[in-house]
């Protein structure tokens, strides 16, 4: 290589000078790197290194593989048994769960009006083998585009999600892990429905997620567990990403402080999942970026939302607002804008009084922040506004009654129950 | 001491140093490990700053931007930068004795891990834990036995 300089004896001898050397060296990195970070124009060359490297990882990597391979092969015969059994014991309990899962497939193939039951997300798997462990949250594997392997494929364990490929060689791609603080997944609570973004952490020590855009008044609870929502693109519908572990809710802060554990363990576990899913199947990724679904069958597609009218007057508010009632129609014939002593005998007690002084004004100026959550959710989507705007309702209405009537936005339409007799 | 050297001597210990960095350890381990890598560039660039110097810093980054950087390029750019300053500088680093020259591979070391921070941060991707600085006193620390290898190979 001429580029190792003239193999000299000397340090001042023939060739260009060092500094002019580090100059051309220096614009050619700094080249690379922005076509690298900005254009995504060395996808070609990227894959011709990570074709020339991996021999290297290989080879890196050999010694730990030999040494698993060598305590495979010297087990004794009772853990081998024990291990059989567990197994055997574990491919019943697989067995009887997916009888039950054809059951609810086809079950849930007639409720959706569908004549016969949907064939699986998955069209096809390939187990790929993790080659290199995590290295600031990316692991290598050791499948390329040889195998079929594309950029942004999604990669899973027996348990849940593990990541992303971001760069595929020949033989061997990178996977981006969820816990990467540079990656999100679209998730689904669950038990609620609510969608929102994981984020990872990128904590090295305990691998964990974060969910930074849940409100503080949003329905969630330690142990719920997050399943993929199939938006972004390249996770599918509906597999699970982790458990909440812990949540915060500050009532200060107008965002709670979520955080979970993802499933997919990668320290444990040498053995992913890649994942191929049919594109024409209603849980796969939608990738289209409006918001109207481009794949997918027609007639799966979910109703359109029914308006929000019968939703906003739950039977709970009812009795309450009968409880507040000579309260505010006093401070409402009074024609005050602030009920200061207008304290509610329900259980809000602070509620209230942020959101009368707050959202009497004006009423944008961030209601569902500063109400503290209620204490007793018992739907999902229906609680979390509910008690905000059958709180923040008369407010809004109180400096100009004479517009509520002609309005009736959803909000309102809660009130005029209790303003008409 | 004559400072003859092969340049399949510097490829080969280059290569060595590019195995010693990636190979995955324990995660104790991996936290205190010096950049072998970067040692052997250093070295090189003082011992041969013609056949090495900044040719090697480059080519040697690069592999290790394929390896670990999220940027190609990066590691790449700061090696050379580093291998320039110690090639240029390489008469007076090699006139110190051991100890001195450890303490200049320390500040150096530091130099090259702040510039690959800075880089991390202007191009938005997230920073590595902290305790990493702890590779720059370790690598300092390893200098002199590595030095002293490195420079028995090439007398023989």
């Amino acid at each position: 290589m001429a580029a190792f300089g003239t193999g000299g004896i000397r340090s001042q001898g023939r060739g260009p000078p060092l500094g002019f050397r580090f100059t051309l060296y220096a614009i050619l990195s700094i080249v690379v790197m922005f076509l690298d970070q900005r254009h995504g124009w060395l996808e070609q060359a990227r894959f011709l290194l990570q074709a020339g490297a991996y021999p290297i990882q290989l080879a890196v990597n050999s010694p730990s593989t030999a040494w698993s391979w060598l305590s495979q092969s010297f087990r004794t015969r009772e853990s081998l048994e024990a291990e059989n059994a567990r197994l055997r014991n574990k491919q019943h309990e697989l067995e009887l769960r997916t009888m039950r899962y054809d059951a609810l497939a086809r079950e849930n193939g007639e409720l959706r009006g569908l004549r016969d039951a949907l064939p699986q997300v998955a069209d096809r798997w390939l187990a790929a083998e993790i080659v290199t462990d995590s290295h600031r949250q990316r692991i290598l594997i050791n499948r390329g585009t040889t195998n079929g392997v594309f950029k942004a494929q999604a990669v899973l364990d027996d348990k849940g999600v593990i990541g992303q490929t971001t760069h595929v060689g020949p033989w061997s791609a990178e996977v981006i892990l969820i816990t990467n603080s540079e990656h999100a997944i679209p998730v689904t609570i669950e038990r609620t429905g609510l969608r929102t973004i994981a984020v990872g952490t990128g904590d090295e020590d305990s691998a964990s997620l974060a969910l930074p855009y849940l409100p503080g008044n949003a329905d969630v609870k330690p142990g719920d567990q997050l399943v993929s929502s199939g938006l972004g693109g390249v996770f599918p519908a509906g597999y699970p990403v982790g458990r909440v572990s812990e949540v915060h809710r500050d009532a200060v802060q107008p965002l709670a402080q979520v955080r979970a554990t993802p499933y997919g363990h990668v320290d444990s576990d040498r053995d992913v999942m890649l994942v191929w899913f049919r594109e024409d199947h209603p849980a796969a990724p939608v990738t289209g970026t409006a918001g109207d679904l481009q794949v997918g069958n027609k007639a799966l597609q979910p109703q359109p939302a029914p308006p929000p009218r019968p939703k906003a007057t739950p039977p709970a508010a009812q009795p309450e607002r009968s409880g507040e009632n000579p309260e505010k129609r006093q401070a409402r014939d009074a024609g005050q804008p602030e009920t200061p002593t207008g304290t509610p005998p329900g259980a809000n007690s602070t509620a209230p009084h942020t959101t009368n002084s707050s959202g009497g004004a004006r009423k944008p100026t961030s209601p569902s922040g500063t109400v503290n959550p209620p204490p007793a959710p018992s739907s999902n989507r229906g609680t979390a506004p509910a008690p905000a705007s059958a709180e923040a309702a008369p407010a809004t209405k109180e400096p100009a009654p004479v517009e509520a009537p002609k309005t009736p936005t959803p909000e309102q339409s809660a009130s005029p129950p209790p303003r008409d007799p | 001491m004559s400072w003859e050297v092969s340049r399949g001597r510097i490829l080969f210990s280059t290569l060595i140093g590019l195995v010693l960095t990636v190979l995955p350890l324990p995660q104790l381990a991996d936290l205190i490990r010096p950049s072998f890598l970067v040692l052997t560039v250093l070295y090189w660039s003082v011992a041969a700053p013609r056949a090495a110097g900044v040719g090697l810093g480059w080519f040697a980054g690069l592999l290790l931007d394929v390896f670990q950087g999220p940027v190609l390029g990066q590691h790449a750019l700061v090696l050379s930068l580093v291998s320039l300053i110690t090639a240029l500088e390489h008469q007076r680093i090699r006139s110190k004795p051991l100890f001195q020259q450890s303490l200049i591979v320390l500040v150096v070391l530091a130099f090259y891990q702040g510039v690959v921070l800075a880089i991390d941060g202007w191009t938005g991707h997230p920073l590595p834990s902290p305790l990493q600085w702890i590779q720059c006193g370790t690598g300092a620390l390893i200098w002199a036995p590595a030095a002293t290898l490195l420079a028995q190979g090439r007398r023989a």
